[in-house]
């Protein structure tokens, strides 16, 4: 996959740079080996995936620095911002911050000696709901594999604990037992649950995944061919490489300004637009994604 | 904080107005008669009777508090001079007799004036006591106190139209009561699992028929509501009817079940439709039809973008409550801002107005207001982020017959009256 070249600045708008992010993800590995920075951040704008040879591609987030050097035909600056997430799903960090604020909630109703049985039922049941899509879109593939099927039920909170009144005296009802020190059990399960989220760095995951040196091995191949085409052309002619860019790249544009928000977005506003959009979860996306499939190939080893 | 307002409701006749608080305390306000010497104080509120309720109680089995607060109030159709409410908090309900005395009695033989007995040999002669009248009092005292009977949190009473029973309803239980009976009841619905880690719905309100005493409903914390005959079976598990509207798969988020959680149901005057409070909406159901509601009225939709907020400082789990006026040609509802909803089922016209000092003085119109949502604001509009969601009115009432509203702010009672009147 060759790269394309300008010089110049960047604040490009949304749709180069979403035709950018392809070229990108080639281009950075091979920077790996090259002089130039690359450190990985988190953007909570928005989020690519897709799937690669039946995995699921996290793209991590990365901000890069480029510097002209000696040697290379074109000046780049500037830097990218590209988010990362394990799922499909937009607005996966809010998601995850619904469900660790439910579980507070949650957990602060059971420290009452007598909840609000309604409430506890309406958060418990929100906590299940979102649980249950997480497990649905793999996310519990990384933290608890041998569990996904089951996550729902263990996991959860157990609302007869959260509703504990029925303590009293009552004519024809049993009486749950709670074993001697019931603040113990759910306690403790309430922070199996949200330490078994989906992991808080998912940058981290593909990073991590096998072996570094493995991965790098097999990208030096790929590496070498972009190097040989990139230090062969001239500026123009490296145009023409990008004339090879599938167009259809162009139609991650619409999904992705769709997610940039304008500005910074909070937690709540993100999620809203998520939430509407989120189910069922990431349809409208998959056809964008499969485009990235190729793409994708040079950088994810299985 | 006490003085906060737990819930109004008018009588029967729409005389007498009653609000209970969070401090236990009821409070009956009384119309005042049309009068000649002072013309502009007809349909005046003034205060009546006000007792203690309810005090704090300590459960020692559980230990843990039972609130004073009062969680409702219903008035019992008149039968003769007195008038007769029930009120309940969590867990105890009791039937307050509220009565006049203007006469008293002097002349006693074995008390002084001033109350204190008299030594009877004293006394050398005897004489017949005399009723004279006397400034009015109005006395209120307990005469039935329905206790023992619910093990969760009582959210609704009603009393049924053969003016001898009365359901309360709890979070899981509804119990049907005798109103001479304090030592019994029967349980009539119970949605208690018997696992309780499968609890994944409550009961949220209840309230009977007006014209048809076996026919109760009660609404859910999943936006459903059941109709049960009492002749069908002693206990009404299985419901005869059963109200849901099918969700709308567009604008489903993870707060959709917490919204369409119904907070209260009403029945209408009539008797034909009933209407439901989620906490957006409120929907006008015909009773004849299961599918979905007649009417749908939003109340504040400008706050779905806004729900993962209002989870997070707990305003999406405020029950509101919502009434018809007298002849069901139109509904109210609460919203927050001290803002309340009327919808005009004719016209199909609704009206955003205040309850608030500074925007209401006495006799003057209510201005309509209007909230903007996005974008730019006109002038006299408010928009949605300067909605003060502190101030929320979530009880309502509306005179059985009149134009004349009753709608609580936090600690104070607005009563509106229509010019027309």
């Amino acid at each position: 996959m060759a790269a394309k070249v300008w010089t110049g600045g960047w604040g490009a708008p949304a749709w180069t740079l979403a035709s950018w992010s392809c070229a990108l993800l080639s281009l950075h590995v091979s920077f790996l080996h090259s002089k130039l920075d690359v450190t990985v951040k988190e953007s909570p704008t928005w989020a690519l995936s897709g799937v690669c040879r039946g995995r699921r591609l996290t793209i991590f987030s990365l901000e890069l620095k480029f510097q002209a050097g000696p040697g290379w035909p074109w000046a780049l600056s500037g830097q990218w911002g590209l988010r990362a997430g394990p799922s499909v799903n937009l607005g996966l960090l809010q998601r995850q911050s619904l469900l660790d604020m439910s579980l507070v909630k949650l957990q602060l109703c059971h420290m009452l000696v007598e909840p609000n049985l309604c409430r506890s039922v309406l958060i418990a049941n929100t906590v299940r709901q979102i649980q249950e899509e997480m497990s649905r879109d793999g996310a519990w593939r990384g933290a608890a594999p041998q569990s996904v099927g089951r996550v729902p039920l263990d996991r959860l909170v157990s609302t007869e604990i959260l509703c504990r009144t029925a303590r009293g005296p009552e004519a024809g009802h049993p009486v749950p037992d709670l074993g001697d020190d019931p603040l113990q059990g759910p306690v403790s399960e309430l922070s199996t649950v949200s330490s078994a989220q989906v992991p808080r760095n998912p940058q981290s995951s593909l990073w991590d995944s096998g072996n570094p040196r493995e991965n790098r091995g097999s990208f030096q191949k790929s590496l070498d061919q972009i190097f040989e085409t990139l230090e062969n052309k001239s500026p123009s002619a490296v145009e023409e490489l990008f004339s090879d860019v599938d167009s259809s790249y162009y139609d991650l544009d619409t999904v992705l300004t769709g997610m940039m928000g304008g500005t910074k977005p909070g937690l709540c506003d993100g999620l809203e637009g998520f939430a509407t959009a989120a189910s069922p979860p990431g349809s409208s996306c998959k056809s964008d994604l499969a485009e990235l499939d190729h793409v994708v190939e040079i950088l994810v080893e299985t | 904080t006490a003085d906060i307002i737990s819930t109004v409701e008018f009588n029967y006749s729409g005389d007498l107005l009653a609000t209970g608080d969070k401090g236990g305390r009821v409070v009956i306000f009384q119309r005042e008669q049309e009068n000649k010497i002072r013309p502009h104080s007809r349909g005046e509120y003034n205060v009546y009777s006000t007792f203690q309720s309810h005090e704090p109680e300590f459960d020692y089995l559980k230990s843990l508090e039972i609130e004073e607060k009062i969680n409702k109030i219903r008035w019992l159709p008149q039968q003769n001079a007195a008038h007769f409410l029930l009120s309940t908090n969590d867990k105890t309900i009791k039937l307050w007799k509220i009565s006049e005395r203007d006469k008293r009695a002097e002349g006693y033989n074995l008390k002084d004036e001033d109350g204190r007995l008299r030594d009877p040999f004293r006394i050398t002669a005897l004489r017949v006591p005399i009723l004279k009248p006397m400034d009015l009092m109005v006395e209120a005292s307990p005469r039935r106190i329905f206790a023992n009977a619910h093990t969760y949190h009582i959210n609704s009473i009603s009393v049924n139209s053969d003016h001898e029973t009365y359901l309360s309803a709890d979070d899981l239980r509804i119990n049907l009561w005798h109103l001479e009976i304090t030592d019994r009841s029967f349980n009539i619905v119970d949605i208690k699992p018997a696992n309780m880690e499968e609890l994944t719905e409550v009961i949220t309100a209840a309230e009977f028929h007006p014209h048809q005493c076996n026919v109760l409903v009660y609404s859910s914390s999943k936006g459903t509501i059941r109709l049960c005959d009492m002749r069908s079976s002693a206990l009404c598990d299985r419901h005869s009817k059963f109200f849901e509207e099918p969700e709308d798969p567009s604008s489903r988020s993870f707060f959709s079940e917490i919204i369409s959680s119904i907070s209260d149901v009403k029945f209408s005057h009539s008797g034909r439709y009933m209407m439901t409070r989620d906490y957006l909406s409120v929907k006008v159901w015909d009773l004849n039809m299961e599918s979905r509601p007649v009417e749908t009225h939003q109340v504040h939709e400008y706050l779905r973008s806004k729900l993962c907020s209002l989870y997070e400082n707990d305003c999406i789990f405020d029950k509101f409550e919502c009434c018809w006026n007298g002849s069901d040609s139109a509904v109210m509802t609460g919203s927050y801002n001290n803002f309340f909803r009327m919808f005009d089922r004719s016209t199909r016209r609704d009206v955003t107005l205040e309850a608030s000092r500074e925007s209401s003085k006495p006799r003057a119109s209510l201005k309509p207001r209007k909230v903007c949502a996005g974008g730019k604001r006109k002038k006299d509009e408010i928009s949605v982020d300067s909605l003060d969601f502190n101030k929320k009115i979530l009880h309502t009432a509306w005179h059985p017959v009149d134009n004349v509203i009753a709608v609580a702010a936090t600690n104070n009672l607005y009563i509106f009256q229509d010019k027309a009147n």
